[in-house]
């Protein structure tokens, strides 16, 4: 076999894994519908009409994707440093609250305005990511429990600062000022009046970004480096606790930027959170998904935004609780993150093939 | 309010709150020591409320009265028990990242629970239990002047019963064979292996002991202190328990002190309000005090928390 077939070969079983792992998860789901009493064709066609069946489904798709590639963008850069960043709740969180902030306390031209909103929000998500980042590299803390703990301080004083300095009306800020809005009349009038604003475009462009500086920057060959091998970094002179301090920062900056997003885009505000808002954990889902790669994060966002936006559709439809997408995705992840069965039964039936 | 009566609402308050977490934390103990590390607790609390609080509800319409929610504790153990094995197979059996497959266990609870409860009740919880777990006197010792009403005055038996399983784990993970086989697991499962022992399995039954004593957690919390279930119902104790776990240094007892702690911190987060020298604090400060102390505690500020030393990697015979 010559090194092309090979590649070749590699690509593909690439591909196979969440190919293969999707097709489990909605397996999955259409056995738990008809155990449930529900008609599993039925209730996929109305999730699918809930994503694509309507320009203004389609809109809101886009909209929900628009933090998910952020989220999955920053626990890919993450993990492409070997750090696996749990904490992309809390930096979202905060990233949500200072762009919000500055929307709100500021007024100036929107060239000025706006992505001084936006940097507000990467700050502060970086300032979260900071912090499990140095405890790394100086206590050498396993980043995980720190990043959990940090979400829930994260969602304690963001809802704290809101309370006591920022509440408007009821649970939530007050509107941002135009000048630091997403929001996009054109968009939204070619969608039939979805929420879909000009953060989406960010969100590509941020994806676009996250390949160029790990894969054409010398920055990036060092962060990757650290992720494959930290002795083999370190011998040939990398700092391995400055690459994985930045990791962690621009991981918490991505994150605090799609914040942003939601704040200057979807929501116009802030509110108090009940509850976390779980776009950090589906990033989870989205990077894992999509084998910590741009392209397969926009993709897996796009199947995770849709399975969100569908599922309303899927209960207004035809019955079946919403819930059922959060089992699905659950299980996705299961069977990406089990690949070993995958490959195991893969390499089986190509060994059956070849012994005939 | 003088100090007495004070401590006669917080001291009780701090233990029921203590409660949930411990059986958690002690169901973790058992999962870490073995080498695995398990993020799911939170899901498995929430399957045991789940389950609790439905078991609850059909025992009760079979009659059984105040009966029904200790059989729906044992429900509880067992499906949580069962529920833990998603986890045990994907990281150990299938060599799966242990982290991701928990956050995928947390998922999975959360979802598969709510969906349920909305094909069962055609709405976003179940109905209340009316057969609750009563708060009691023990005897006696509730008359002892000072402590009595402090310690064991209006508390739920569930609670004596997490202290004294505290003491019963520390023994069986301590004094006993199978403890030192499960720690041999989580610290060098090679040399484990090389002794006979057979690591996969100890593995599996952690897990599964994990997933026993989380879903009891889950359960006495709904019990006890919810009445029904709702996807809300468990929000963040299973992460709490799990802080507790490595606050308490994966060891019984400073598990519980640990569990205490934050129990402490969570019932002056709800009456600081009441007591005039606390009463200027911000609330926030009580809430996000166990997340921060963990952190500290991690980074060496309050005493280096070090884990056993195989946590998180999965077990290939022959690999070196």
């Amino acid at each position: 076999m010559s090194d092309n077939q090979k590649k070749t070969k590699q690509v593909l079983t690439g591909l196979a894994i969440p190919l293969i792992a999707i097709a489990f998860g909605f397996l999955a789901g259409a056995v738990i519908m008809l155990l449930s009493g529900n008609n599993p064709i039925t209730g996929y066609t109305a999730l699918i009409q809930g994503v694509i069946g309507d320009r203004y489904y389609f809109g809101e798709t886009l909209q929900r994707m628009t933090p998910l590639i952020f989220s999955g963008l920053a626990v890919a850069f993450a993990f492409r440093t070997g750090l696996l960043n749990i904490g992309v709740e809390g930096q979202l969180i905060v990233g949500w609250l200072a762009a919000v902030y500055v929307g709100v306390a500021m007024d100036a031209p929107m060239i000025v305005h706006l992505p001084l909103a936006i940097l507000a929000g990467a700050i502060a998500g970086g300032l979260w990511g900071f912090v499990p980042g140095i405890l790394k590299a100086r206590f050498q803390v396993h980043e995980v429990i720190v990043t959990i703990m940090m979400n829930y301080v994260a969602l304690h004083v963001s809802n704290s600062i809101i309370r006591t300095y920022l509440l408007a009306s009821g649970q939530r800020t007050d509107f941002i000022n135009s000048s630091a809005s997403l929001e996009s009349d054109f968009l939204s009038s070619l969608t039939d009046f979805s929420r879909l604003h000009w953060g989406f475009f960010i969100a590509i462009a941020a994806a676009i970004f996250m390949w160029f500086y790990l894969w054409k920057t010398s920055k990036g060959f060092e962060l990757r480096a650290v992720g494959y091998n930290k002795h083999a970094s370190s011998y040939a002179g990398m700092n391995v606790n400055t690459n994985i301090v930045l990791s962690m920062v621009i991981s918490g900056a991505f994150a605090g930027i799609g914040g942003a997003m939601v704040g200057l885009g979807t929501y116009q505000y802030a509110n108090i959170l009940p509850s976390f808002t779980n776009l950090g954990f589906d990033g989870i889902a989205v990077a894992l998904l999509g084998a910590s790669t741009s392209i397969g994060i926009i993709l897996s966002a796009f199947l995770f935004g849709g399975l969100k936006e569908g599922a309303s559709n899927m209960q207004a439809a035809a019955g079946v609780a919403p819930e059922l997408v959060e089992i699905i995705i659950a299980l996705i992840i299961f069977f990406v993150a089990s690949s070993y069965l995958i490959r195991w039964i893969m390499t089986r039936l190509q060994n059956n093939k070849e012994g005939k | 309010m003088d100090i007495l009566s004070i401590l006669y609402t917080i001291v009780p308050a701090a233990l029921i709150a203590a409660t949930p977490l411990l059986f958690t934390a002690l169901g973790g103990l058992f999962s870490e020591r073995a080498g695995i590390v398990n993020i799911g607790l939170e899901g498995l609390m929430v399957i045991g409320a789940f389950s609790g609080i439905l078991a609850t509800l059909w025992f009760e319409t079979l009659g059984m009265g105040a009966a029904s929610p200790w059989l729906a504790l044992l429900v509880a153990m067992v499906v949580g028990a069962v529920f833990s094995l998603f986890h045990a197979v994907a990281s150990i059996t299938l060599r799966a990242d242990q982290i991701v497959s928990g956050v995928a266990l947390n998922f999975l609870a959360v979802g598969l629970s709510v969906f349920l409860v909305r094909e069962i009740f055609e709405r976003g919880q179940t109905d209340y239990i009316s057969a609750r777990i009563f708060r009691i006197n023990v005897p006696f010792l509730s008359d002892i002047p000072v402590l009595g009403p402090m310690f064991f005055s209006r508390i739920y038996v569930t609670t004596y019963i997490a202290f004294i399983l505290a003491v019963i784990v520390w023994y069986v993970v301590f004094k006993t064979p199978f403890g030192l086989r499960l720690r041999s697991v989580g610290e060098h499962p090679m040399a484990a292996d090389t002794m006979g022992i057979k690591v996969n399995r100890m593995r599996y039954i952690a897990v599964m002991l994990s997933g026993a004593f989380g879903g009891i957690g889950g359960a006495v919390f709904a019990i006890t202190t919810a009445g029904n279930f709702a996807g809300n119902t468990i929000v963040g104790q299973g992460f709490m328990a799990l802080a507790a776990l490595i606050f308490g240094k994966w060891h019984p007892f400073g598990v519980m002190g640990a569990a205490l702690f934050f129990g402490l911190a969570q019932a002056l987060s709800i009456s600081a309000q009441q007591i005039p020298a606390l009463a200027q604090i911000p609330q926030v400060y009580m809430l996000i005090l166990p997340y921060v102390l963990t952190i500290l505690a991690l980074a060496g500020f309050v005493g280096k928390a070090e884990g056993p030393k195989a946590i998180g990697k999965p077990y290939e015979k022959g690999s070196r």
